[in-house]
């Protein structure tokens, strides 16, 4: 019998998609019958509270989570989210129910083995819940009391090599794309990059001292399977700078039908024979390819790198030799001043380990906005208030048509007086010698 | 329950400390064929919705079986999904940025037999635990944010309304008819932990009324200067407020100046705005982040309100199932649904759609409202 009746949220069971109300009444039966004997260090009953007070919510369509509070561990400032029911009585199980962020492994592979370490860990001091991932890319686990803090703390430094992720207004965690561990069009190994800086960066991660978050997030390419561009106020995105490998027997084979176009991934209904024109030369952005003789050619100078034609045809085309990345920033989502798309500073940079060029960028960049950022003011936010100008300046780049979709519309140029012959101080006197007043 | 002690000390908090040790490295947890191959894949191929295998140059094949999640994941769902990996695949898996899980087999054979297993699997209210799909151009996971399992500022649930949307479009999560892959996306209120700016059909919690003064308590439990300095529209102000016969530190909401954003309550508890009737869900569609053909691009809004209809969201889920179907029916193969919107003209997507236009849907906010408005006599009738 459910601790409590849940009508509204039991007609969520149905129906094909994987129900999360059917997998935390199993994670109550087993806290309940506890047929291993754990000494939960969290009430016993809190997965069947958690269903409760989600059906209260369902009743009033509101949240009965409180606003914050103040816990972490010691000597960090992020990391744990402090959460409290606002309804303690009707549910104790749940009435202190923290966030724990751990920092995700790269590409978030796993063994079983340390996935059991996690879940075993998380039985005995928390809730037993988890978010495989959060959005920025953590594991969660969501739901344990403030005396478990350290605890968990402990075990996951201790015994499970692991760290916390982060929280408030500091460095969150770095999360990247698959990249060169199982993709054909990475131009840079995001995992390597992605570890070393979050490395780097360990104080910035667990002691906010920024004006507001500061993501950084890893994609392999330009079709952006991670969302930096949209995402992260420093975007790192793979790209090439050299020729699109073409394989004139595969281009042939995917004209002659032998090989599926897209990868297969338009198998789900019948789009007709495939044809290259239509479906590669026409959809080319630049137009920069076309069949002479019957072979493809790409003016390779002319490609802007969109991925189409790689996408369409992978065994026939591949990302050129000479391979790197570009750094946008400024990304975000609405709050405060509305959404912003990352914008480009650095077109092309090489992937060199110890990424000293990149880590350049980074701390010019983390110098002028800890400086002049306005309490959760983000990085596009500043941007956008003191000037792409002032970027290039703080990172010492020098200004390139890469950097603007088009030249500004509006001729207010704010010139410098240094730039202007003979400076702006003039003689009054001697200009009224040929003006009269 | 006794308190069970993991070694840590709380009068010598210093002491044997371990911190920025960093997250585990990568490479301990890569399959020993992710390792020998990686940086040396050749091309990789859908072999059927949920199943691809990726091929080496130095001739290995690796074969994934992609499964949906519900992303909220007890231990005992994380203990099966061991269970499985490692009969069939060595104790190794991995997760996807939209929480797919993702089984890595070395053989054909394997990877069949394993998604013949994961969808035999089901929970004891009858849905799949582990559907296989999600590939191509179909619609894969659906990540969202915490809603009301966990999260103090939501306007909506996250959790339910996914469920009962991937209900609805299940066959699009099994199947690859659509002209382009298609990503839904859900955050529970604007301050979109999930980002949902840029997906194809974002599903956004977004409250209607402004903020609640609790004037008791407000100077107790807030800073005032970050509640007004927090306000994108210089909406509040300090006031000192007759509340119940006494007078308050308190501050004042210019009430027709709030876009509701909730950012004060984020830097004041005292300013709650969470209500039944005024929260609710904003439709966002034609966005994409893929650099693919054109731009990156943010998702507009088509439909300015639905109420939050617990428990299965109806008309928010048909009103998505309906986009879906026309976008199937009418657009070209490659062309993502932002891309078909824009070639058809906006007028011609709402009518297609049968979604009403009001005037909630132009652009009011500042600066970037002017780059939305028409600026040509190019329309249709």
């Amino acid at each position: 019998m459910a601790k409590h009746a849940t009508p509204l949220l039991d007609q969520l069971e149905s129906g094909p998609w994987p129900s999360f109300v059917s997998d935390i009444k199993q994670e109550a039966a087993s806290r309940a019958k506890n047929e291993k004997g754990i000494d939960y260090q969290i009430p016993v009953d809190a997965c069947e509270d958690l269903l409760g007070v989600m059906e209260l919510s369902y009743v009033h369509k509101r949240t009965h989570w409180k606003h914050g509070g103040i816990v972490g561990v010691f000597g960090y400032g992020g990391g744990v989210i402090g959460r409290y029911c606002d309804q303690p009585e009707m549910f104790p199980g749940v009435a202190h129910f923290h966030t724990i962020r751990v920092n995700q492994p790269g590409g978030k592979f796993y063994t079983t083995e340390y996935l059991r370490q996690l879940c075993d860990l998380w039985e005995l001091r928390g809730s037993g819940l988890t978010n495989m991932h959060g959005s920025t890319g953590d594991i969660v686990f969501i739901g344990t009391t403030t005396p478990q803090l350290e605890e968990i703390f402990f075990e996951l430094t201790h015994n499970l090599n692991q760290d916390l992720g982060g929280s408030g207004s500091n460095l969150r965690t770095p999360s990247d794309c698959i990249g060169e561990a199982r993709c054909e069009y990475a131009c840079y190994d995001t995992q390597a990059l992605c570890y070393a800086l979050t490395m780097e960066y360990q104080d910035e991660l667990h002691r906010p001292a920024f004006p507001y978050k500061f993501k950084f997030k890893f994609d392999g390419c330009p079709n952006c399977c991670v969302a930096s561009i949209a995402r992260s106020d420093m975007s790192f995105i793979g790209v090439w700078k050299d020729a699109i490998k073409i394989d004139q027997k595969a281009v042939q084979a995917y004209i002659g039908g032998e090989l599926k176009p897209n990868a297969g991934a338009h198998a789900g209904r019948d789009w007709g024979k495939f044809d290259i024109q239509k479906e590669v030369l026409d959809l080319c952005p630049t137009k920069c390819m076309w069949m002479e003789g019957g072979k493809l050619v790409i003016d390779d100078k002319e490609c802007n790198h969109c991925m189409h034609c790689i996408n369409v045809m992978p065994r026939a085309l591949r990302i050129g030799d000479d391979r790197g990345l570009a750094i946008l920033v400024g990304a975000k989502a609405p709050i405060l001043d509305g959404a912003q798309m990352g914008s480009l500073l650095v077109p092309f940079i090489k992937v060199e380990d110890p990424y000293d060029e990149i880590k350049e960028v980074i701390e010019n960049i983390w110098d002028w906005w800890m400086e002049e950022g306005k309490n959760r003011e983000r990085l596009g936010e500043l941007i956008k208030r003191q000037g792409f100008q002032k970027l290039l300046e703080v990172t010492g780049i020098d200004p390139m048509p890469q950097h603007v979709q088009e030249p500004r519309h509006n001729p207010y140029i704010f010139w410098k007086e240094e730039e202007v012959p003979g400076g702006w101080q003039r003689d009054i006197k001697e200009f009224r010698k040929y003006h009269q007043r | 329950m006794a308190f069970i002690s993991s070694g840590y000390n709380p009068d010598k908090p210093m002491e044997d400390r371990i911190t920025d040790i960093g997250p585990r490295h990568y490479e301990e947890f890569y399959p020993p064929i992710i390792k020998a191959n990686k940086g040396k894949w050749l091309y990789h191929e859908i072999l059927e919705p949920g199943v691809y295998v990726h091929v080496s140059e130095t001739g290995a094949e690796v074969y994934t079986v992609r499964v949906g999640g519900a992303r909220l994941m007890t231990v005992t769902h994380i203990r099966e999904i061991c269970e499985i990996a490692d009969k069939y695949c060595g104790g190794y898996l991995r997760f996807t940025t939209r929480n797919n899980i993702e089984f890595l087999t070395d053989s054909k054979d394997k990877a069949y037999a394993l998604k013949a297993d994961l969808e035999g699997r089901k929970f004891a209210g009858g849905s799949y635990k582990f559907p296989v799909g999600g590939t191509g151009a179909g619609i894969t996971n659906i990540v969202h944010t915490q809603g009301w399992v966990h999260c103090h500022t939501p306007a909506t649930d996250a959790s339910g309304p996914v469920k009962a949307t991937m209900d609805v479009l299940f066959d699009d999560f099994k199947n690859m008819r659509l002209p382009a892959h298609l990503r839904v996306s859900l955050a529970c209120c604007l301050n979109m932990c999930g980002a949902v700016h840029c997906s194809d059909i974002a599903i956004l919690g977004f409250h209607r009324k402004p903020p609640m003064q609790d004037h008791e308590y407000l100077d107790k439990m807030c800073e005032i200067p970050l509640a007004v300095a927090a306000c994108p529209t210089a909406a509040i102000r300090p006031a000192k407020v007759e509340y119940e016969g006494k007078t308050y530190n308190s501050v004042a909401v210019k009430q027709e100046r709030c876009m509701f954003c909730g950012n004060c309550y984020t830097m004041c508890p005292s300013m709650p705005l969470a209500d039944t009737d005024g929260d609710g869900i904003v439709l966002m569609v034609g966005g994409k982040v893929s650099n693919r053909i054109s731009r990156p691009t943010f998702s507009k809004v088509v439909v300015a309100f639905i109420p939050n209809e617990t428990p299965r969201w109806p008309t928010t889920t048909a009103t998505i199932k309906k986009i879906v179907d026309v976008y199937a029916a009418n657009a070209n193969k490659y062309e993502r649904l932002g891309e078909w919107a824009e070639r058809i003209g906006w007028e011609r997507f709402f009518e297609k759609c049968e979604l009403p236009f009001t005037h909630h849907l132009i652009d009011d906010f500042r600066d970037p409202a002017y780059y939305t408005w028409r600026h040509t006599t190019q329309f249709k009738f």
